[in-house]
């Protein structure tokens, strides 16, 4: 059987990281767009630990980094979410095209 | 462990007690707001005026956390504009349900500022980023009623999380490409490679988004008008500031084997930014989105102090924040207290305003008058030892673009003088008073304005500090 090597764990998460960034420019939900950049997070996470697996697997700073993401993550979803239901609460819609009160 | 060493992190330990004190004071619940807003400005006038003795350097942490006396300069710069938008705020705060959380909020996202501006570690820079940046997009919504402030905290806390993003997968380049967080180890080991130089331009789109550099400037005019003018003061000024520092820090050191590449790269964005904040900020109306567009402008010049790459342009860049400070927390303190009594935000609401107000339209058109540059102010000093430093490269065209700017944008800032001294209007502003508290503030700032550019010692003493990063 072929192993996995790191050429494959870059090729997943640079996919992921693109799937997010693609997904944060085009969708409209709110919600939708927070999981997409999780899922860009999420790609920084398998890229931390592939590095260290492979390259330099005598140190963990590279997993240390990622417990520290995973949690800044979830603050951040927090905040985020509460920002989003203030948001419902004014606009009656977590459709980013409604909360269009400021335009140029 | 040495406990004087504790004393390098004197500045953080300040604020994480002041926030307790706070915290203490929210949960115990009887304190009225009038009390809470007494303490609140006590705590941080005890906390500017500690930061100016008893200084130590070093390095703690395995060398993830710095101290050095050009950072507690900055640090104390900091320190100064927070108490000075927390003053000017003072009419705004007064009646506000969520007081001490406001505080509390504030506190925090400069605590991160602090950590961030001191990290010598990728893991520490990121983690100081994130507890400034994650504060600031609470702050925005803390009008909680209005719709613009909930949207301007979405526009925030999104844009954000995507610029960290970008800014993440560049550190995991980083880390693959060198193995090591660590900023000494990754300048012994950058070379320039192709890998390297996509992992330097994810991160500096990181920066760029927080700096809002042109082209990733997007949210900035939306968030700021959004946002209540207090938090609004404390992003273009306090958020800017720090966020320019720990630039300047990675860039010549970290990156400094990138030199040449970075060069090109900054000198293109600080001419895109430069043109497009002085043409948007021509036709705002609002004077919220107005300074959002200025302040787009003014990162433009700084970029290109910081493109000099010396010491003159370390301490160019120190000396103009500072400057910054005080002419930009000045008009927003004006804006504030006419905001808050009146409700009124436009330019043309402002016609008119010397003859209702003439001591807030003096206040105003000398802060103006300062960010445009006009030499008896300190902007024109600050504005002239950037360019300086810029020029040191001998970019010629670089800077003729700089200065043609300028003329531009003391269109755009003599516009609103105008209004306020020479435009008649059918309704004038009736007659405001302020308190002590912003008088206070108000005083600051134009003592700040005036005197800066001609204290010769000003420039020297940063020159001096700037030598040791």
């Amino acid at each position: 059987m072929a192993e996995i090597t790191l050429t494959h764990l870059l090729f997943l998460s640079t996919a992921l990281f693109f799937i997010g960034a693609f997904g944060f420019l085009t969708r409209r939900n709110m919600i939708t767009m927070l999981m997409s950049v999780e899922l860009m997070l999420n790609s920084v996470n398998i890229n931390f630990i592939a590095f260290n697996k492979y390259l330099f697997a005598d140190r963990l700073d590279g997993v240390f980094f990622t417990l520290f993401l995973i949690a800044i993550a979830a603050a951040e979803a927090a905040v985020a979410i509460a920002i989003i239901i203030n948001i419902y609460r004014n606009y009656q819609s977590i459709d980013i095209d409604d909360a269009d009160s400021m335009k140029f | 462990m040495d406990l004087s060493l504790l004393l390098a992190m004197k500045f953080e330990l300040m604020i994480t007690l002041i926030i307790f004190i706070l915290l203490f004071m929210k949960i115990d619940g009887r304190a009225n707001n009038q009390t809470v807003i007494r303490i609140s400005y006590l705590l941080l006038f005890l906390n500017l005026g500690f930061g100016f003795a008893g200084n130590v350097s070093g390095e703690i942490f395995n060398g993830m956390f710095r101290s050095t006396p050009l950072l507690a300069f900055q640090k104390n710069i900091l320190n100064l504009a927070t108490l000075i938008i927390a003053l000017s705020s003072y009419e705004w705060l007064r009646n506000h349900k969520h007081l001490p959380e406001f505080f509390i909020l504030l506190l925090s996202s400069l605590l991160g500022m602090f950590f961030m501006m001191s990290s010598g570690n990728l893991l520490m820079f990121y983690l100081g980023l994130e507890l400034s940046t994650i504060p600031l997009a609470a702050l925005c919504n803390f009008d909680l009623h209005k719709k613009i402030s909930s949207e301007a905290a979405m526009k925030m806390i999104l844009s954000s999380a995507f610029s960290s993003a970008i800014l993440l997968f560049g550190i995991s380049l980083i880390y693959g490409a060198t193995g090591s967080f660590d900023f000494k180890v990754i300048t012994s080991v950058l070379t320039g490679t192709t890998l390297q130089k996509l992992a330097f331009i994810l991160i500096f789109s990181g920066f760029a988004f927080k700096l809002s550099v042109v082209p990733f400037h997007l949210w900035t005019a939306d968030v700021y008008e959004g946002s209540p003018i207090a938090v609004t003061a404390f992003l273009s000024v306090v958020s800017k500031a720090s966020m320019s520092f720990i630039f300047i820090t990675v860039l010549y050191t970290t990156f400094i084997s990138m030199a040449t590449t970075w060069y090109y790269v900054l000198a293109t964005t600080a001419v895109i930014t430069m043109i497009v904040g002085n043409l948007f900020a021509l036709r705002q109306t609002n004077l919220k989105r107005f300074l959002a567009f200025s302040s787009i402008a003014q990162v433009g010049y700084l970029l290109i102090g910081i493109s000099g790459a010396s010491q003159i342009g370390i301490a160019s860049v120190v000396y103009f924040i500072l400057i910054y400070v005080f002419s930009n927390l000045a008009a927003f303190g004006v804006i504030s207290v006419i905001s808050s009594l009146t409700g009124k935000e436009t330019i043309s609401d402002y016609k008119g305003l010397y003859a209702s107000n003439p001591a807030l339209a003096l206040i105003m058109a000398l802060s103006l008058f300062s960010l445009a540059g006009i030499p008896p102010t300190a902007g024109f000093f600050g504005k002239l030892f950037l360019l300086t430093a810029g020029a040191s490269i001998l970019n010629w065209p670089l800077i003729i673009i700089a200065s043609l700017n300028l003329i531009v944008s003391l269109y755009y800032y003599l516009n609103i003088v105008r209004a306020m001294f020479i435009d008649e209007t059918d309704e004038p502003m009736v007659k405001l008073n302020f308190s002590t508290n912003e008088a206070v503030a108000f005083f600051m700032c134009v003592a700040g304005v005036l005197s800066i550019g001609f204290l010769k010692g000003v420039f020297e003493f940063i020159f001096g500090l700037s030598s040791v990063l």
